[in-house]
């Protein structure tokens, strides 16, 4: 096997695991479909966007919970819900669903719940990060190697 | 004043007897994207582009406003060049809701005749009724999807070009005398009951149910 296939081959099954593991579902697969030669880097440009997204919100969120003098819920719920909005638009699976378990949190004006579910929130987003951009690196080395992405339509 | 295509369709079939089958000079179909989202605004943009859209994306309905030339704070530009063809908006914003926004569109005398389309995560029944109600043409649940986009633009479009079809091409008599069968094919169960939207750029006959 030559280099690119092996390439391939690793990019295929390092895909697969992160859909199988949930840090990305379906509307991730639908993203990379809308790359093509006249926007070869869409993904990555929007992924970007999502993480800055998520670093400017996450800090939103946690400095509206450290307020000593009184949360202001709604504001944290805000944010939460711009993320899970964002992270619905790119397939972060993992990402939304913490969203979800942190609504409920903000609805219930529970503080220590949030912070429980800012720390998810955060872990997941790390952990999302990592991932992509393995796979990116992935991308990058397979059409250094003068290959093509696989799976592209 | 050539600020909407689809105004200038109106007029001009009122003025013409019969079909006129006029291309305008832009055959694009421009979109109008309203998002406070930017995530969200790149992906819009991409899904509009892939179907052959001009898109403008916008982050506010107050900037939407601007850019159609409605808002009241600020005279029109008189930047009429591009007119939009329809206008789609995500419903959850801060300031001026999407809902709000429809709104003001559908109280234009200038504006009403351009579709709008709402996005919106949360898929609320009551939420979506009252969008139809005010004059959504249809209502996306979000993420929005390739599917998604292709299917408003192409009910866009669809009407004109099945009956051009039928009649094996553009032909100002035939399609006079053929009447408005066309306008019978039901739309996608989404949408409203309102009359098919022709395409800016070709001059019909209006459909006088609406």
């Amino acid at each position: 096997m030559n280099i690119v296939n092996q390439l391939q081959r690793q990019f295929l099954d390092y895909s697969t695991s992160l859909h199988r593991e949930g840090f990305v579902d379906e509307q991730f697969t639908q993203l990379q479909k809308l790359q093509d030669e006249n926007s070869p880097d869409f993904v990555v440009e929007v992924v970007s966007l999502f993480f800055e997204d998520c670093e400017k919100l996450i800090n939103n969120m946690a400095s509206a919970l450290e307020q000593t003098q009184g949360v202001d819920f709604k504001q944290v719920d805000a944010s939460v819900h711009q993320l899970k909005g964002s992270s619905s638009s790119i397939g972060a699976m993992r990402v939304r669903n913490a969203c979800i378990a942190f609504r409920s949190f903000c609805e219930a004006q529970n503080r220590d719940g949030c912070l429980r579910c800012l720390q998810q929130v955060t872990h997941e987003y790390s952990l999302l990060k990592n991932k992509l951009q393995t796979l990116f690196r992935l991308e990058q080395q397979i059409i250094a190697a003068g290959g093509s992405i696989p799976g592209a339509d | 004043m050539a600020v909407n295509g689809a105004v200038t369709w109106l007029r001009r079939a009122e003025e013409i007897d019969g079909y006129d089958l006029s291309a305008s000079d832009s055959e694009e179909v421009h979109v109008l994207a309203v998002d406070d989202s930017l995530v969200d605004r790149k992906v819009i943009e991409r899904l509009l582009k892939i179907t052959s859209c001009k898109v403008t994306a916008v982050d506010s309905g107050r900037r939407a406003l601007q850019f159609l030339g409605l808002d009241e704070e600020k005279e029109a530009n008189g930047f009429d060049g591009l007119k939009v063809d329809l206008i789609i908006t995500d419903y959850c914003m801060p300031g001026m809701t999407g809902y709000e926004l429809l709104k003001k569109v559908k109280e234009s005398s200038v504006f009403r005749e351009i579709p709008v389309v709402i996005m919106s995560s949360e898929n609320v029944i009551a939420r979506i009724d009252r969008c139809l109600e005010e004059g959504a043409e249809d209502f996306i649940v979000k993420p929005v999807k390739l599917s998604d986009v292709k299917r408003i633009i192409d009910y866009m479009t669809m009407d004109f070009r099945e009956g051009e079809e039928r009649r094996g091409g553009i032909n100002k008599r035939k399609l006079r005398d053929d009447g408005d069968d066309r306008f019978s094919s039901s739309p996608p169960s989404t949408l409203s009951s309102s009359s098919p939207t022709a395409p800016s750029n070709w001059i019909l006959r209006p459909d006088v149910s609406k």
